[in-house]
């Protein structure tokens, strides 16, 4: 655990522990999570890294042990993209669902831009592939003001550039004083320091 | 960026469904589409005599009203669940019972108040006095908003569930059950040339009941159903 970041966590998970079909996924999983922290969780497939996700996030909100603090709203991106088909990306991110705030037409534009999908703003999603729908969801981390990113698999279906250019994405958000909870099964070339959650060995730090 | 307030939030959330809704034109057709069907096989299976249709009409209508409603209710929040927009609408900070409420209404604006405006045309076809018109248009507007709000927590509670369809039934009929009762009875009061305003009262103490009630209910079965 970090002692260098200072002040209030941002995120703080006490002694949490998650039985799935008989199975003990984690117990005793304690975590706290400051600004500037970026926490990569990892283990392999049904290691229960999606549930504790929920867990953080406030989804799963009962059949678990233990005490999930959040001191700010988090950013949440699960597995489904959250994209409607019948709306173009620009409608997508001005109306979404998530409630965080009125985007103005410009901005909306750039983070479509930063994402690689300038030239698709008006078109039907239906007509985007699958890893464009991941693009306008990734575009809401441009959107947002959000302190805490809980992040589940955000790189699946993204190209090697465009998970290149997320990582860095992740680093500002890092070093602009925010903080990452994500999921992933590739390892993270970042700058900024990471630390690792496996959910085989408890914590490693 | 500070986050939208709450009445902003619904009134987007209610813009966005009704236009998810003209996007997808078949699914508001879908319910005008069944209602026409059987209010023309009616005259077909129960004789063309006038009378007699007119002495069914009120109970046929409001039947066809509610059957229609329940084969769109199931709708409501699967594709939100299917593609992930209902965790989002869970996880934003203005209260889900609200959001609940604009998603109820969009599905009420698009189901049972084109419902309920075209109702006088089929009332004709089965030859329901013209007395009973707007008594009947009356009782359709404020019973289809009951339908769609207890629609909506049978829609909220097994949305996780692959193949709600038939639970839902289950779940909601008996509390369909007033509202038809009701309903019918006052169309058949109109007819009959007795005051229908009891029962239309009635009818508008249910929505009011409703309006307060099934919203809260919905956001709980939303969060259940994500929760599981």
């Amino acid at each position: 655990m970090s002692l260098s970041a200072a002040g209030t966590p941002l995120l703080t998970a006490q002694s949490l522990g998650l039985v799935r079909g008989g199975r003990e996924l984690f117990c005793e999983l304690s975590v706290e999570v400051h600004g500037g922290q970026l926490w990569h969780i990892e283990g392999p497939n049904g290691a229960g890294k999606t549930s504790l996700l929920r867990i953080l996030c406030g989804l799963s909100r009962y059949g678990f042990e233990g005490e999930v603090l959040r001191s700010v709203t988090p950013l949440y991106l699960g597995h489904q993209p959250a994209v409607k088909a019948l709306l173009s990306p620009r409608e997508n991110l001005q109306w979404h669902v998530s409630g965080e705030g009125l985007y103005r037409d410009e901005r909306i534009d750039i983070a479509l831009g930063r994402v690689g999908l300038c030239g698709y703003e008006d078109v039907p999603s239906h007509t985007l592939s699958a890893g464009q729908h991941r693009r306008v969801n990734l575009a809401r981390l441009f959107l947002s003001s959000a302190r805490l990113w809980l992040l589940d698999e955000p790189f699946t279906a993204i190209d090697q550039q465009g998970v290149n250019e997320t990582q860095s994405l992740l680093a500002s958000h890092v070093d602009g004083g925010g903080a990452v909870v994500m999921t992933s099964h590739q390892s993270l070339q970042v700058k900024c320091k990471v630390h690792t959650l496996s959910l085989r060995h408890g914590v490693i730090a | 960026m500070s986050a939208p307030h709450t009445g902003q939030f619904c009134v987007l959330l209610l813009r966005r469904q009704l236009l998810l809704a003209m996007r997808r034109p078949i699914d508001i057709a879908n319910p005008l589409l069944f209602f026409t069907m059987v209010i023309v096989l009616f005259p077909l299976g129960l004789g063309p005599a006038p009378d007699k249709l007119a002495s069914f009409a009120p109970g046929v209508l409001w039947i066809t009203a509610l059957l229609s409603n329940l084969l769109t209710s199931d709708a409501v929040f699967r594709s939100d669940f299917d593609d992930g927009s209902l965790e989002q609408l869970i996880l934003a900070p203005q209260p889900l019972f609200l959001s609940a409420l604009a998603y109820i209404s969009a599905h009420w604006l698009t189901t049972g108040l084109l419902l309920a405006l075209l109702s006088p045309v089929f009332a004709l076809m089965l030859n329901l006095p013209g007395s009973a018109l707007i008594t009947l248009v009356v009782s359709l507007l404020l019973g289809t908003a009951v339908l769609s709000l207890l629609g909506g927590i049978g829609a909220a509670l097994t949305v996780g569930l692959k193949r709600g369809g038939m639970l839902i039934s289950l779940l909601i009929l008996p509390l369909y059950m007033p509202v038809l009762i009701f309903g019918s009875a006052a169309v058949q009061a109109a007819v009959t040339g007795a005051p229908s305003g009891p029962y239309l009262a009635i009818l508008g103490a249910m929505l009011s009941l409703a309006i307060a009630l099934a919203p809260l209910a919905i956001a709980a079965g939303l969060r259940i159903s994500i929760d599981a």
